[in-house]
């Protein structure tokens, strides 16, 4: 493959791809009199845009994609993403509306807002929604800061906010900046919460209780009815990460199972493309007592049009600009349309399907450190393959590229050492799932007899193994000439 | 439409090989009780025909499109080459994740190195992370990091930043023991100078000052910079329209500590206002404080150059609730658009954009304010955003341009009680000199 250059290295002066119509009024040098101008922006780059299409393409050329195969990133929910969706979201009446637009010129976005509303209320159990946060991890951070404005008109916000050791690096971040304590309530031998742990944690300083589920051990929390009473009944109330709702859709609801607040990742459970890293969106659903505290602006109708209601005296704020991401929503409105309830229902039925298979084809070959039933995703560990010969969930994960596949999660949960964290999601083919299960097998048996070809893997890719201590230790994060 | 591309029969083997009768009691796990036995009360599945159908009947109901728009404040409607929307469809940007596996994402990855190169090109910054969500949220994020850099409890926030930037910054800092303090304009339309020399003092961690500021008003950095800078505080300049750094001098050099903006004007839609592209840029002695992902060059065993996400030790995945930030996804797609965008116009291409906006606002200024009874509400220089004040109330004007076709502006009574009948008017290089002159005729019919 041809070493694609930095744009900066392939710069000429006085190059563009991209041509400027003239301006037509008059240009008035006074507009810039008393102006602070910059005299140049060095090392900007000049480039045909021939060599942009070209640079763009075969950087897209590295890059492993959904589209490409089986992407079995754990508690990533890395399904396909439908092109029509994408497409939709290209209408100029929605892409070029601009969001401080008198409400009558822009109906059919609120609809979309307010419809989605809904939507999401009637799947998850819920009596409302906000689609303002931009994602995940904005939706946690927002889900605490309602529980925080709730017990504050109850009297005192509490200090403490309960996180299972399983749980995402973002629970616990999100927690302290809604400026609680956070106290970690351990898992039990069947890597699901420890009821009597919690009974003795739950007291009536702690605010709220978040969990995942299913966690992230892919493990349903069956108690969660005992738990959500025994948060309620210190006066608690109960918080729902929902990165795993995939296993649930049609199935389950959070908001039957005692749930006071959750949030989604359109992203994942609703097929939003992850962009490399974003665009997400993270929509918190609560019920009817935290509803007052929603962040501003609420989408109302009013007779038969829709408008925007600021006026809400106990809301917690905003958490960002306008109306969250809102093209992201909107493709997750045409999802949930194109697929109607049962279609709903196949994404846990399929998602959980897939895993199991996975599961029973792999048992045996790697760990299994919990042994409970899996939904949509199941965590193996490397144990076997590292007492034995030394090879470690890293090995296994850079060997599996070269084999044609993304790798699992391995950063969390931090419970299961060595973890390899599978998710196939429902959309995945037979002959995909198979081919991946058989490289699995092949990577183990490679570890038994050639451990070193996993050690020194990938040999496939256009780089191979990076220095990831060097680059932390000496960081160079932008170009700089003659020096990157 | 269903993407389940599972046949019955691979479900029978499958099931099979789990050892389960059938669906359903893979789901034994969830009490009974718990369990919906009831198919969802949502409408029915369409196929993508249908579908497209029925989204296109909603899109119908925007009619902003029919309009000539001068809105701005915050979201800008700029010229989006062809090979923006080209390259960044390719389904390699679309579809992978967060590029936690280097070896197969050297493609993000290159373009996120790329990408805080430019920003912290245009900022006058020496580094940068790979996005933040928006403008506003950025700006909070920056006092947040205002607060962990001086361990002081007051940070002081000019009221001619963003109103919705503001609220943002007191949703998402009133839990964490820092009191935001508003600092007004003046009638140049800029910070009050004075009034930051009183409140500040060596308990402030700095200002948050915007530039060009809600007014469109280019504000006198340098000079507010000195102030901040003799209590040891930080100075924190947020741009929420990035195109005016192709132009306007670089806040790095005017005495910034941190830089951060809406970069959606580089090649984003307006989108009703999201996804956008929050960015943050900041001096390299700050590295550690910074929030949000950052990509680092490094190599790799055999020495190829090769890029990474780095200093993951500041990360809530690492730090969990120490973290710096709670920010996992970003905007990556959004900063791919923007890197896209940057290049292809490259350095000649933004001068030239950013100094139309200029060139274009500045005459429709002139053309608007001299419309009888109309004036500028401030003395302060423009970049493509002015305020006009009218000799009546806005609301009304802004109706009966509406049923002209023309969308004037943004009113700023309802977020400034201060400036009754005032119009924020934003004047970017997509609109005609043409439309600009009827918009002046509009008007003056209107307040004939």
């Amino acid at each position: 493959m041809i070493r694609e250059p930095l744009i900066f290295e392939i710069s000429d002066l006085g190059k563009t791809g991209y041509t400027i119509p003239k301006l037509d009024v008059p240009a008035d040098p006074k507009a810039l009199e008393g102006l602070p101008l910059r005299t140049d922006i060095p090392d900007f780059p000049q480039v045909s845009e021939v060599e942009v299409v070209r640079h763009f393409t075969r950087l897209s050329q590295q890059n492993y994609c959904v589209d490409l195969g089986l992407y079995p990133l754990g508690s990533c929910t890395m399904k396909y993403n439908p092109k029509v969706n994408d497409k939709i979201v290209t209408f100029p009446s929605f892409q070029d509306s601009h969001p401080l637009a008198p409400a009558d010129t822009v109906q059919g976005n609120l609809e979309v807002l307010h419809r989605t509303e809904r939507l999401l209320c009637e799947i998850t159990g819920f009596d409302a929604f906000t689609l303002q946060p931009s994602a995940g991890a904005q939706g946690e951070l927002v889900g605490i800061m309602l529980v925080r404005a709730y017990h504050e008109s109850k009297g005192k916000p509490r200090k403490y906010v309960l996180i299972p050791d399983s749980a995402h690096g973002t629970n616990p971040s999100s927690a302290h900046l809604s400026g609680y304590e956070v106290k970690e309530i351990k898992s039990n031998a069947a890597g699901r919460i420890d009821l009597a742990g919690l009974e003795q944690a739950m007291t009536d300083e702690v605010a709220a209780l978040m969990v995942t589920n299913p966690n992230t051990l892919g493990v349903f929390e069956s108690d969660i009815c005992k738990i959500a009473s025994i948060v309620h009944g210190k006066g608690g109330l109960l918080y729902m990460d929902g990165a795993n709702m995939n296993a649930l859709t049609g199935v389950a609801r959070p908001g039957d199972f005692g749930v006071d607040v959750l949030h989604l990742n359109l992203h994942k459970t609703f097929a939003t493309p992850h962009g490399g890293g974003g665009p997400g969106s993270g929509p918190v659903g609560v019920k009817k007592i935290l509803e007052p505290f929603l962040p501003v602006p609420i989408v109302v109708k009013k007779g038969g049009a829709y408008a925007l209601d600021f006026n809400r005296p106990q809301s917690i704020g905003r958490v960002r600009s306008f109306f969250g991401n809102y093209l992201v929503v909107l493709k997750a409105m045409a999802y949930i349309l194109s697929l109607g309830p049962k279609g709903i229902r196949e994404i846990a039925e399929i998602a959980v399907l897939n895993a199991n298979y996975i599961r029973k084809s792999l048992e045996g070959v790697y760990d299994l450190q919990y042994n409970t039933a899996s939904m949509h995703e199941v965590v193996f560990s490397d144990k076997i393959q590292k007492d034995a010969y030394g090879v470690t969930n890293l090995d296994i994960a850079k060997r599996l590229i070269d084999l044609g596949f993304h790798p699992p999660t391995m950063s969390f949960p931090l419970i299961v050492h060595g973890a390899l964290m599978i998710e196939p999601t429902e959309t995945e083919t037979r002959r995909d799932l198979d081919l991946f299960i058989e490289a699995m097998k092949v990577i183990a048996k490679e570890a038994a007899e050639n451990p070193a070809v996993l050690k020194a893997a990938p040999h496939q890719t256009y780089v191979r193994r990076l220095d990831e201590t060097a680059a932390a230790r000496n960081p160079i994060v932008t170009w700089e000439r003659d020096k990157s | 439409m269903s993407y389940i591309a599972l046949s019955d029969q691979d479900k029978k083997e499958m099931l099979a090989r789990v050892g389960a009768a059938s669906v359903d009691e893979l789901f034994c796990c969830i009490p009974e009780g718990s369990r919906l036995r009831r198919d969802l009360d949502l409408p029915a599945a369409m196929s993508e025909p249908e579908l497209l159908r029925h989204m296109n009947a909603i899109a119908g109901r925007n009619t902003y499109g029919r309009f000539q728009s001068f809105l701005g404040g915050g979201a800008y409607h700029h010229y989006i080459p062809t090979v923006v929307d080209s390259l960044s469809s390719r389904t390699e940007f679309v579809t992978p994740y967060t590029p936690y596996q280097p070896e197969v994402s050297q493609g993000t990855l290159q373009v996120i190195f790329e990408y805080q190169t430019l920003i912290c090109r245009l900022t006058g910054m020496d580094i940068g992370n790979a996005s933040l969500y928006d403008g506003a949220s950025a700006a909070a994020e920056a006092a947040l990091m205002a607060q962990r850099l001086t361990h002081r409890g007051r940070i002081l926030v000019a009221r001619s930043l963003h109103p919705q930037y503001r609220e943002t910054i007191r949703t998402l800092t009133k839990n964490l023991a820092l009191t935001v303090e508003e600092i007004g304009f003046g009638d140049c339309g800029g910070l009050k100078s004075a009034e930051l020399r009183d409140k500040m003092g060596p308990n402030v961690c700095g200002l948050i000052v915007q530039s060009p500021n809600m007014f469109g008003v280019v504000e006198d950095l340098a000079a507010l910079a000195a102030i901040v800078h003799e209590h040891k505080g930080l100075m924190i300049v947020s741009v929420a329209e990035g195109l005016s750094l192709g132009v306007l001098e670089a806040p790095g050099n005017l005495g910034a500590d941190i830089v951060c903006g809406e970069a959606q004007s580089f090649g984003i839609p307006t989108s009703f206002g999201g996804p956008g592209l929050g960015f943050m840029g900041c001096k390299k002695e700050f590295l550690r404080q910074l929030p949000g992902r950052i990509c680092g060059l490094t190599k790799d065993i055999d020495g190829k150059r090769g890029f990474v996400l780095t200093l993951s030790t500041r990360e809530q995945h690492i730090r969990r609730e120490k973290a710096t930030s709670n920010i996992c996804s970003n905007q990556g797609w959004c900063a791919l658009r923007a890197t896209i965008y940057l290049e292809s116009i490259g350095r000649t291409g933004l001068k030239e954009i950013a100094g139309q906006n200029i060139q274009k606002a500045a005459y429709a200024a002139a053309r608007l304010a001299a419309v009888p009874g109309v004036k500028l509400r401030f003395s302060g220089k423009t970049f493509n955003e002015f305020v006009l004040v009218l000799p009546k109330a806005a609301a009304p004007v802004v109706k009966a341009l509406q049923a002209k076709g023309i969308i004037p502006g943004l009113e700023l009574a309802p977020f400034y009680p201060e400036l009754p009948d005032t119009l924020l008017v934003c004047v970017t290089e997509v609109r005609t000199k043409e439309e600009i002159d009827a918009f002046a005729a509009a008007l003056e019919e209107v307040l004939r």
